[in-house]
């Protein structure tokens, strides 16, 4: 056909124009506007619509913010800085009130001398969480992050170190016990000893002991009732120790609704019902106003530890919920292998099916951590002073009257900058843990 | 060759059976766990009796029924301090019913329309909607309810202003905001027009009933022939036609009573109070980022072969939406968005923050302050939303079980 080509055609073209750009159109900015903001009429009006909408707040805000007074005494000293330097009337972010309070905002009324404590239970609380939440740090420090609760609860609340230390002792006591029970009768009475030694230890042995020693030495930390503690201190502590019962209980709960035993599945259910379909402010009340009912005569029961409970069973049954999705998630088989392999209940679960089943419920489970950290706020209704609550207190006094924004800016980006990392954080273990074929 | 029986014989029974057997041992541990519950059951409420006892208190609801005597801002049914704490109670569900139907509805037209818009080929708009879902979802509601009711207090303008002096008009020349609440039109029949006011009722309903019938018609007229016909325009037109030739054929018997400056507040109309809006706000565009997740998230698990495939088929782009996706990503969409209902119902006990009159508010607060009657009123109103969760979560599930894809 070539030659064909060749005589019929009378010229043909022996130099290549050189490459051209695109057109104007169709290269950098003006390609992306035309597809991502004008590819059709009715997406130009959503993109005025857009930026009519962003400009408006973008008014409203910028100059508000531009104008920040940070280093005022009260909101009216704030305004006669505002008079001087902007004007009469012109808006403007009075922030002194976060730089006058910050330290009540975040730590309630610790006494101020001992600051190095929380300081420092933070810091520590960091080197304990980094273990478990990325593999790449040492292993060896997963066992400071197992005496960490105990450690942290004595640094914020101070007291003898004795009765501490007896804590750590009875869960020490638990390991012989368990080997005891289990090398002399069966593994389940190790099971049993293993929980019951430790709790009769605590019961009877810890409080005479911890009195003696305290009394013989003397050395601890001085003392912060919880009263003192509060603002985001409070929201975290009770966050954090929400966070780290509920996984686990709320695994035993998901546990016993998938189980065959039905007295331990009604149990569940009923628990897990009774918990969700009830609103946890009611609950919140519930311990703070009831609570004494159910205890004998003359108990007294530290209110951030009933709170810290509620929060706790409130969120292990919607723990138990998403989890129960990821076991249900879970193909039959997966259950059958274990079974065919001779693995027992717990061996099966352990091994085979929750590492899978919880896998599956990362997101739901990190949402429901987001969940209960935002509902630590709710703790004000009680007359904690959780960062709300001091927002209040701080609003009531004559210098911060009538202050809003700033502190709800303040408090509010406390709580995004939390939850938005625990967000990102799930979404980077779920990357990390994907092993299907993409 | 007879098999190996693998159970031994039953007349061997020995106690550490109880342990070891698997046909014994999950019966051994049932009983051992009712035990330990029986036990804590009976110690809780022991020492309930005792303190009971102790503090002088029986355990009696006829409190429900004596004279409440505290006021309630806000009441959808006729209501005043001499009515009874039961009343009170009823009150406070009415209208926790209503900031929870409000903000359901809400909600889920701010969700959709936040979902689908974040994933809108429009960069801007995309944009505009993460921002608003990650802004809502982590930041905890109490905070926005507090900021909301801070914003409709500080920045509206007092009914003074409304006044010959004020610089404040009317919406439309018929809406108040003000700093205590918004005052809308509230329609009421015409002196002796009562009867006709129930006919438009009955109409509407009659209206519905056959807009039910002539769906079930069209469906019937597509599955046996084929020939499918148009539903939306018709549905729209039966339901506002009749009512609307109907109430100009009865000679308009509704008119509206507009809010009108009297003395130093608004007269007339229907107030809603800045508690009641606040919350609603709060709470509809709080959910309604958690709902904007769902929804892009049950579209998104649609996938794109269902779209090409339906094309394939000649599918209009229209049907393709109403046949193909929608049916397979509302499957997905629905259980988690009536948990977010319930949800957002639950969170309107977070009432007590603004002072709306909700039945924490009034059942379990106020009438508890007053009665001294805590056991009996947080079991009342923790058996109030546990009925509410429950009749939910069953008709959710019934509603799972209709749609969910029949396998085996």
């Amino acid at each position: 056909m070539s030659d064909l080509h060749a005589q019929t055609v009378p010229y043909v073209r022996e130099s290549m124009v050189p490459q051209g750009e695109p057109p104007a159109t169709e290269r950098g900015a003006v390609k992306w506007m035309r597809e991502n903001l004008f590819s059709s009429w009715f997406n130009a009006i959503l993109t005025i619509i857009g930026l009519a909408f962003v400009a408006w707040v973008l008014m409203h805000i910028v100059p508000w913010f531009w104008n920040s007074i940070w280093f005022a005494g009260s909101l009216t000293a704030c305004r006669e800085i505002r008079d001087a330097t902007w004007g009469a009337g012109a808006p403007s972010a009075c922030f002194s009130v976060i730089t006058d309070r910050w330290q009540q905002l975040l730590l309630g009324f610790y006494p101020s001398e001992l600051y190095w404590r929380p300081i420092t239970a933070l810091v520590l609380f960091g080197v304990a969480v980094a273990p478990v939440l990325f593999t790449r740090v040492p292993r060896q420090l997963l066992w400071f992050s197992a005496i960490y609760p105990v450690a942290m609860v004595w640094l914020l609340w101070g007291g003898t170190i004795w009765p501490y230390l007896l804590v750590l002792a009875g869960f020490a006591l638990g390991v012989p016990a368990y080997r005891i029970g289990a090398k002399a009768v069966a593994p389940l009475l190790g099971v049993v000893a293993a929980i019951a030694v430790p709790i009769l230890f605590w019961v009877f042995v810890l409080p005479p002991l911890s009195g003696a020693l305290s009394s013989a030495l003397p050395i601890g930390l001085e003392a912060v009732p919880s009263r003192a503690m509060g603002g985001f201190m409070l929201s975290f502590i009770i966050g954090v120790s929400g966070i780290a019962l509920s996984l686990p209980l709320g695994i035993l709960l998901a546990l016993g609704r998938q189980s065959h035993l039905i007295f331990i599945h009604a149990v569940s259910v009923a628990f897990i019902e009774l918990m969700r379909g009830v609103p946890l402010i009611v609950w919140l009340f519930t311990a703070s106003l009831l609570l004494n009912y159910f205890l004998p005569p003359g108990t007294t029961f530290d209110l951030t530890l009933r709170v810290v409970i509620m929060v706790t069973f409130f969120a292990s049954a919607y723990m138990a919920e998403v989890i129960r999705g990821g076991l249900a998630a879970l193909p039959r088989g997966q259950y059958e292998a274990a079974d065919s392999l001779g693995l027992d209940y717990w061996k099966a679960m352990r091994l085979i099916i929750l590492p899978q089943a919880l896998k599956i419920s990362i997101p739901g489970i990190v949402n429901t951590f987001i969940g209960l950290f935002k509902d630590t706020t709710l703790v004000v209704f009680i007359g904690l002073l959780d960062p709300i609550g001091l927002s209040n207190a701080i609003r009531a006094t004559t210098d911060w009257n009538g202050i809003y924004w700033e502190l709800f800016i303040f408090i509010g980006a406390l709580f995004f900058i939390c939850c938005f990392a625990m967000s990102r954080y799930s979404m980077y273990l779920e990357q990390k843990l994907r092993t299907d074929h993409r | 060759m007879s098999a190996i029986p693998d159970q031994p014989a039953r007349d061997k029974f020995q106690l550490s059976q109880l342990i070891y057997d698997t046909r014994y041992r999950s019966l051994t541990i049932q009983i051992f766990a009712f035990m330990l519950l029986a036990i804590a059951l009976f110690w809780l409420g022991r020492n309930t009796v005792i303190n009971l006892a102790a503090l002088g208190k029986d355990f009696d609801f006829g409190f429900l029924g004596q004279r409440a005597g505290y006021d309630i801002n806000q009441s959808l049914i006729p209501y005043s301090s001499a009515s009874s704490h039961g009343r009170a109670a009823l009150v406070g569900i009415l209208n926790t019913m209503l900031v929870a139907a409000l903000g359901c509805t809400l909600a889920l037209v701010v969700g959709t329309i936040a979902g689908v818009l974040r994933l809108s080929n429009n960069w801007l708009v995309a944009k505009i909607m993460t921002v608003y879902v990650e802004m809502f979802r982590n930041v905890p509601v109490l905070l926005w309810i507090i900021a909301f009711f801070a914003i409709l207090n500080e920045s509206t303008p007092s009914p003074r202003d409304f006044g010959e002096n004020g610089d404040a008009s009317l919406l439309f020349g018929s809406i108040a905001v003000t700093n205590r609440g918004v005052y809308i039109p509230r329609p009421t029949p015409l002196d002796g027009a009562g009867w006709a006011v129930w006919a438009l009722v009955a109409i509407v309903v009659v209206s519905i009933a056959a807009i039910i019938v002539y769906r079930g018609y069209a469906k019937r007229q597509q599955q046996t022939t084929g020939r499918i016909l148009p539903v939306f325009r018709v549905s729209l037109a039966l339901f506002f036609a009749p009512a609307i030739i109907a109430f100009f054929l009865l000679g308009m018997p509704l008119s509206l009573d507009y809010p009108e400056l009297g003395g130093f507040n608004f007269q007339g109309g229907i107030m809603m109070r800045n508690s009641l809006i606040a919350l609603w706000l709060a709470l509809s565009l709080y959910t309604g980022a958690f709902i904007a997740e769902i929804v892009r998230g049950g579209i998104l698990s649609v996938s794109k072969g269902q779209t090409e495939a339906a094309f394939a088929l000649g599918l209009r782009p229209s049907r393709t939406m109403n046949l193909v996706i929608l049916p397979q990503a509302l499957r997905v969409i629905i259980p988690p968005l009536i948990s977010q209902f319930l949800n957002l119902t639950k969170n309107s006990s977070l009432a007590i923050a603004v002072g709306y009159m909700d039945v924490r508010s009034t059942l379990g607060g106020i009438t508890i302050n007053q009665t001294g009657r805590e056991l009996e009123g947080m079991l009342l109103l923790g058996l109030f939303y546990l009925v509410l969760s429950l009749v939910i979560s069953a008709s959710m599930n019934f509603y799972n079980s209709t749609i969910k894809l029949k396998e085996r």
